[in-house]
């Protein structure tokens, strides 16, 4: 399938979901780093971890960019300061192992640490981990590769250092499996440090090098203003992630082809490097312009830099992103920068106390977009792990979907304050070459996840001017909460209105030590109900009503409006409040079933545990279709597949266990947007250029309803490899008969569809595969609660998922 | 006569009780609409102007034509009043010329595209997008003469027409409009990727009248219009007074050597209406500066305005319009008549903002904001290049954001919704030149307690013979400050030949010869300081010199004195605060940083350049112009 496109910007995301987006930021700013998912107070997932919202398209990023490359395809690593190779665009270079890259021969995606010790067979049988850790709850899942049997385990967390958590946990699953932790391959998780480094703003102090007369390329950005006409009246900026007083200037210039223009001025660089000792500078970043083009001024300025501030680490674009435009490849090279310390901090003393206990244990961190990457890679190119945490509960959705035996979703994940929704299409997730957290937006590939500040903290208000009822982007966070947490909070949130209309019931068993206090829930909801002169219950399931368009417009984003079709997906919900409002969305989509997983941390983790070890290598490739060759082409990205596959090598994934795909960014000439077409090397071998054009025309027909009859141009090529899939298997339930009976544990009565109606409360510990649930019911578990609505069923599958389905 | 419209099914709409939930969500499902349309047009257009800069707008309005989700918007009024035929299902309606549309847009590039939507043989909404086209032919590349005399110089023309005619596109007539432009793919993609967003918006509003019942759809965008009219309502009548403001500013000349022109207004309330009277405005130029302003797209600013500064969350549409009455004196440079030039009227268009600000924050001066970068100045580079293939480039120019109560101006940004900046990699991949300098401009934000933005200073180095053009303002009159804030900078652009030697350009010219390895700087101004400087944190404003934002000698107008190495000296700081406290006496609301008179008396000595000659209004021009010559 085809993805979204890579040249997006922050601009265009933003007018791609204009008031969403203004909303999702202030929402990230609202966000804590302890925020509780609600309902349950008991999430697996921090709040904290979960990104912020949209993100784009593959990767351009090379292994593991800053540790001594061993250059394939590209100049070595300092090059001499000047003549490098120039080949004007339309040249054709003769070999294609050179710089035949033009419009810019690129800097060369850099390769892996050459030494690397070859670890444990990560292929072979043994058992693999899947840690993932919440805020208040660490999941694992233990899979045994010779039989597929998976354990599952859940520990506290623990905050203050969450490796003592993850070391906890693997205690505890290594008891229940009857295994020593030696035993343990390979460790698998997904780690939301980088996106907090992100948020509360701890990451390094970052110096910067650009070209002289570019010194404010942060501070001018893209010059947008957000908020439509008159915008800038409220607009204020946040300072660059390096600050101007730390940003300088290097007498160099480049042209668009790769060319010096000017060689760089060696002594005078050293210079002004030398000026920065003493500022306090945790982390260099070099961004030059074209640089693109030819990476070789920002080599050789590394090379001064380590020598003239030694064990500084610096990163340069030309390795992380080597793609066209200053600002944006600027920006993403200094997150890299900026988390680069914390994360390798971090990963480092996880990866020591592994080692103590599981000495050669294989440690991999789940990348934005869904694959593995080694701690290595993970450690030199962070900005790739910005995602990770949510890429988990999509990568574990997939999973268990496909468990149940569907491959096209829709993915709706609600937490405390955001909800982060995606497509999968054929047990693929879509994936787009742009990452944001909180207002920092990088070029990195992500799972497309769209994020919305609604969630079950949202709050729910009605301005004086309008009298229209509005929901979020406030949120009561984790303190205080909503009113119904008895923590303080007076607003009325999402969550009262869950309490009031009685999808939480007071007395359900509730993870933690959370008793939910009904009569403040009722308190904060009167707020509502008197401004919008309706009673209590009305107002309460407006609330869940707004809340619930909000996140339908989400979906919609990802499906109806990438062109497909949501009543061919099914709707996966999870997080702590997604179970409670999926049905109702999946009415809204009309898409079914509606698949409520088994427990939203076990999901990740499962998610952390079977997802495969996957690498990627890219390169900027202007070119009209008429100035190249199906050969020319193909050779490229047999070159970049390599790079990739020894990546995976080095991780003890054999070749033929190893599948390569294809991606190919083009438009049509003078557009200023790619989109990606997905081709395996066959497929390409057959069609060539032509059949990558046929395609993009119909994905630009599916998207934008017309086709042009304009020539192709060629942007991005970029070569995908992955080891091989999981043989995990979900845990079976026991089967039982197709009455549920068993299960209820209380009768209520519930506000739904603008009355109250009697319904049943199950509890899911003891349903069997094969049950079915009428609604209206409310199935609750440790970590989450399910609603059913009136004239829909519930029904029991063999490995614990409720598909939900319109009855009759 | 105007146009018939013409339903299969002439049922009238009932209207239905909407509960408020159900009217949110409709809310929200139109505002998504607009997003998508958007959406559509940014990814698929050509043009850098469209796709980068995002110089396109669009809307959707209801039955009647008005508009409910946009900015922009209200063009239907003005040509249902123009058009002289049927508009029936299936019709796409594409015009460029202002005088047929009473300025629903404003200049022969802006193409408009207008869509009925129908369902079951009703017309339930309209649709509508338009977009600048870098080239609509004319006398120069990029058809914005700076020296137009008539309309007929700056392109074609288009009355408005049916481009689709029930569903069927008229090729004929495109194929004929495309032959009179330069870029004609630009343009014919350009269009397409308008046309696909107005199909965008015509899916969405029949998924919509699927979703909720026609009747509960076109009652949810009359309750949404409503909406907006009682917040407005409330906002007017706190913030306008019943006494009378006035306001006057200006452009500084017209591209023919005269200037400035000014604009006036003034502003009181009557009851529950605004009235803003713009007696006192200049007449109308024998030049392309003219801006015909429709007054319905003042009132749209006007809202904008409001909404951003007294409550985001009001829904932005025409609800309010009856609430404001806009009185626009005919024959003057706001309404001139055909057929005047137009083109270039995007300086007197940004200056309607300051004009604006001006007028309504004396009744609230905590909520005025400085004068700041209200406009968007172009470039033009054109040729054939080494290859003998024709390049040309048509870019905004972005400054400094004013001073504001919210906080400082962001440096080298823009004023207008949506716009950014092209990328200088692409520039440099894909037109022959070089930018050696990317950088804001050290000292030209005005200072204030918050600092006005300071402009930008792009160093084009061209590395092909070509003809540039520029159009600028405020190259005379400075960006205003005020609260005590100081004015900002005004703009400039100096060329420096490849021999080395120097020329200050005028601020608006045409077909000006460049060859490889000259560089022209193109310095645009900063926005007016707000507020007192000498309150400003002195660590501030020594943390802004080493960023470069502002110099040792620039930070002594914040009384601020520091040391060699860019440090706050704090005694030395303290005592010229104190000095300069004593010396400078009352604050004033507005500083101009002098008079019109004054300007031109010392322009040759700031500006390098000679003042512009006392406007001189010609006869045939309408019958405006005799009261308004002095």
């Amino acid at each position: 399938m085809a993805k979204d496109d890579g040249e997006l910007t922050a601009w265009y995301e933003s007018q791609l979901s204009g008031l969403k987006r203004d909303l999702d930021q202030l929402e990230d700013k609202l966000r804590r780093p302890d925020g509780g998912d609600a309902p349950s107070a008991t999430s697996a997932r921090p709040p904290s971890g979960r990104p912020t919202s949209p993100i784009s398209n593959p990767p351009s990023i090379a292994p593991a960019p800053t540790i001594a490359p061993t250059p394939t395809i590209a100049p070595p690593n300092i090059a001499p300061p000047a003549v490098t190779p120039v080949v004007a665009p339309t040249a054709r270079a003769p070999e294609p192992s050179q710089a035949r890259t033009t419009p810019p021969p690129p800097a060369p995606p850099p390769p892996q640490p050459v030494e690397r010790p070859q670890r444990r067979q990560a292929a072979g049988l043994g058992y693999r981990l899947g840690v993932d850790v919440g805020g208040t709850f660490t999941d694992l899942l233990l899979i045994d590769e010779s039989s597929g049997h998976a354990f599952t385990a859940k520990v506290p967390s623990t905050p203050e250092d969450s490796a003592i958590g993850v070391l906890n946990g693997i205690e505890r699953i290594c008891q229940q499996a009857g295994i020593g932790p030696a035993e343990i391959g390979q460790v698998m998780h997904g780690t939301t440090v980088a996106t907090n480094t992100v948020l509360t703003g701890s990451g390094a102090l970052v110096g910067l090098i650009t070209t002289k007369g570019y010194k404010q390329v942060l501070q001018i950005a893209r010059s947008y203003v957000p908020g439509g006409l008159g915008g800038w009246v409220i607009f204020n900026k946040r300072d660059p992630l390096a600050p101007l007083e730390l940003t300088i200037e290097a007498n160099e210039r480049m042209s668009a082809l790769g060319e010096v223009v000017e060689p760089l001025d060696e002594a005078a660089m050293a210079d002004a490097i030398a000026g920065l000792k003493g500022s306090g500078v945790e982390a260099l970043t070099v961004s030059l312009i074209n640089a693109y083009a030819n990476g070789a001024h920002e080599q050789r300025i590394r090379a001064i830099a380590e020598q003239v501030m030694p064990g500084i680490p610096v990163s340069i674009s030309s390795e992380v992103i080597p793609e066209m435009y200053e600002y944006e490849r600027a920006e993403t090279t200094v997150v890299n920068s900026y988390i680069r310390p914390v994360v390798s901090t971090y990963l480092e003393s996880l990866e020591a106390e592994l080692n103590r206990r599981m000495n050669g244990v294989q440690l991999h961190i789940l990348r934005s977009d869904g694959g593995l990457a080694s701690a290595e890679a993970a450690k030199a190119a962070p900005v790739n792990m910005l995602m990770s945490g949510p890429a988990g509960g999509v990568t574990g959705a997939i999973w268990i979907a496909r468990q149940a035996g569907y491959e096209n979703l829709l993915t709706f994940d609600m937490g405390g304050t955001s909800t982060d929704v995606a497509l999968i299409e054929g047990g693929v997730a879509r994936t787009r070459r742009e990452t944001r957290v909180a207002d920092v937006t990088v070029r990195a590939s992500s799972i497309d996840v769209r994020t919305v500040g609604a969630g079950g903290g949202s709050i729910a208000y009605v301005p004086e001017l309008t009298k229209a009822l509005r929901v979020g982007p406030q949120s009561a966070g984790a303190q205080p909460g909503p009113a119904a947490y008895g923590q303080g909070g007076e607003e009325p949130t999402v969550t009262d209105a869950n309490v009031v209309l009685g999808y939480l019931p007071s007395d359900a068993r509730l993870g933690g030590e959370m008793q939910l206090d009904y009569a403040s829930a009722e308190r904060a909801m009167d707020k509502v109900a008197k401004a919008m002169d309706l009673g209590l219950k009305e107002a309460a399931e407006g609330i869940v009503n707004i809340v619930n368009e909000n996140m339908f417009g989400a979906l919609r984003l990802v499906s109806v409006e990438q062109g497909y079709d949501p009543r061919d997906f099914a709707l996966v919900g999870f997080g702590g409040a997604g179970p409670l409002h999926a049905n109702a969305l999946g009415r809204l989509m009309n898409s079914w079933p509606v698949l409520i997983p088994p427990g939203p941390g076990v999901l990740c983790a499962y998610g952390d545990a079977t997802t495969r070890v996957r690498d990627e290598a890219s390169r900027t490739f202007v070119r009209r279709f008429e100035e190249t060759s199906d050969g020319e082409v193909r050779g490229i990205l047999e070159e970049l597949a390599e790079l990739a596959a020894r990546t995976l090598d080095s991780e003890g994934v054999a070749r033929d266990e190893q599948t390569t795909l294809y991606q190919i960014d083009l438009r049509y000439a003078g557009q200023g947007m790619q989109l990606t077409v997905d081709m395996t090397p066959e497929e390409f071998g057959s069609g060539g250029l032509a059949e990558v054009g046929r395609r993009f025309n119909a994905l630009h027909e599916q998207l934008f309803t017309f086709a042009l009859e304009t020539g192709h141009e060629l942007y991005n090529l970029r070569a995908l490899v992955q080891g091989r899939e999981s043989v995990a298997k979900a845990e079976a339930l026991p089967t039982g008969s197709n009455d549920a009976a068993a299960a209820v544990y209380q009768d209520a009565s519930i506000y739904v569809d603008g009355r109250d109606q009697p319904a049943k409360i199950y509890d899911r510990q003891l349903l069997q595969a094969g049950n079915r649930i009428a609604g209206p019911a409310i199935v609750t578990e440790m970590d989450s609660t399910t609603l059913i609505l009136p004239d829909h069923e519930g029904e029991v599958d063999a490995v614990g998922n409720i598909l939900i389905r319109p009855r009759g | 006569m105007p146009a018939r419209i013409i339903q299969t099914n002439n049922t009238p709409f009932a209207k239905v009780d909407l509960d408020p939930i159900t009217l949110d969500i409709v809310e929200n499902a139109l505002r998504n609409a607009r997003d998508e349309m958007d959406a559509v047009l940014f990814r698929t257009a050509m043009s850098p102007g469209i796709r980068e800069q995002h110089d396109a707008f669009p809307m959707i309005a209801n039955p009647q034509g008005k508009m409910v989700v946009g900015q922009f918007g209200s063009f239907f009024h003005g040509f249902q009043e123009g058009y002289d035929g049927d508009i029936e299902e299936g019709d796409v309606f594409l015009t460029n010329d202002p005088y047929s549309c009473n300025g629903a847009i404003s200049h022969l590039n802006d193409w408009l595209t207008m869509m009925p939507i129908y369902v079951d043989g009703r017309l339930v909404a309209w649709g509508a997008m338009f977009g600048h086209m870098t080239d609509i032919g004319g006398k120069v590349p990029g058809s914005l003469p700076t020296d137009a005399a008539q309309l007929f110089e700056e392109g074609v023309q288009i009355p408005p027409v049916k481009i689709y005619r029930k569903g069927v596109l008229n090729e004929e007539i495109l194929e004929l409009i495309l032959r009179n432009c330069r870029l004609p793919e630009w343009n014919r993609s350009d269009f397409n990727a308008i046309i696909a967003a107005l199909r965008m918006a015509e899916r969405r509003v029949l998924e919509n009248c699927e979703r909720f019942g026609v009747d509960q759809f076109v009652t949810a965008m009359d309750e949404m219009l409503d909406r907006n009219k009682r917040a407005m309502g409330a906002i007017l009548k706190q913030v306008i007074p019943e006494t009378k403001q006035y306001f006057e500013d200006y452009i500084d000349d017209d591209g023919v050597g005269m200037g400035p022109y000014k604009v006036a207004c003034t502003l009181w309330r009557e009851g529950d209406t605004a009235i803003f009277d713009f007696e006192g405005t200049d007449p109308q130029s024998i030049s392309s500066v003219n801006f015909l302003l429709n007054e319905e797209m003042f009132k749209m600013f006007l809202g904008a305005f409001f909404i951003n500064m007294f409550d985001p969350q009001i829904l932005f549409n025409d609800g309010f319009y009856d609430l404001v009455v806009v009185r626009i004196p005919r024959g003057s440079i706001l309404k001139p008549i055909r057929p005047a030039a137009l083109s270039c009227r995007t300086h007197m268009l940004g200056r309607i903002f300051d004009i604006m600000s001006g007028l309504l924050g004396q009744g609230s001066p905590d909520a005025l904001c400085a004068a700041g970068f209200s406009d968007s100045p172009h470039f033009m580079y054109s040729g054939y290049d080494r290859n003998g293939e024709w390049y040309q480039l048509y870019q905004i120019g972005f400054g400094g954001i004013p001073g504001r109560p919210a906080g400082d101006g962001p440096d080298g940004h823009s004023l207008w919704p949506a716009f950014t900046n092209v990328p200088n990699e692409f520039l440099e991949a894909y037109f022959p030149l070089r930018i050696v300098q990317y950088e804001t401009i050290v000292d030209s934000g005005g200072p204030g307690l918050h600092r006005g933005g300071n402009g930008l200073s792009m160093g084009y180095q061209f590395l092909e013979p070509g003809n540039i053009s520029i159009h600028d303002d405020r190259w005379l009159t400075h960006p205003w400050g005020v609260n005590g804030g100081l004015p900002g900078a005004r703009s400039n652009k100096l060329m420096v030949r490849a021999d080395g030697s120097r020329e200050w350009m005028e601020s608006k010219c045409d077909r000006i010869k460049v060859n490889a390895g000259d560089i022209l700087y193109f310095n645009t101004w900063g926005g007016g300081g707000w507020g007192d400087p000498l309150q400003r944190d002195p660590e501030q404003v020594a943390l802004d010199a080493q960023r470069g934002l502002v110099t040792a000698e620039g930070a002594r107008c914040y009384g601020v004195v520091l040391n060699g190495d860019l440090t706050l000296e704090a005694r030395g700081t303290e005592d010229l605060r104190r000095r300069l406290a004593a010396d400078r006496g009352e604050i004033k609301l507005f500083d101009f940083g002098g008079t019109v008179e004054e300007l031109k008396a010392r322009c040759v000595q700031d500006t390098q350049l000679e003042p512009p000659q006392a406007p001189v209004f010609q006869k045939w021009m309408g019958r405006a112009a005799a009261g308004a010559v002095e």
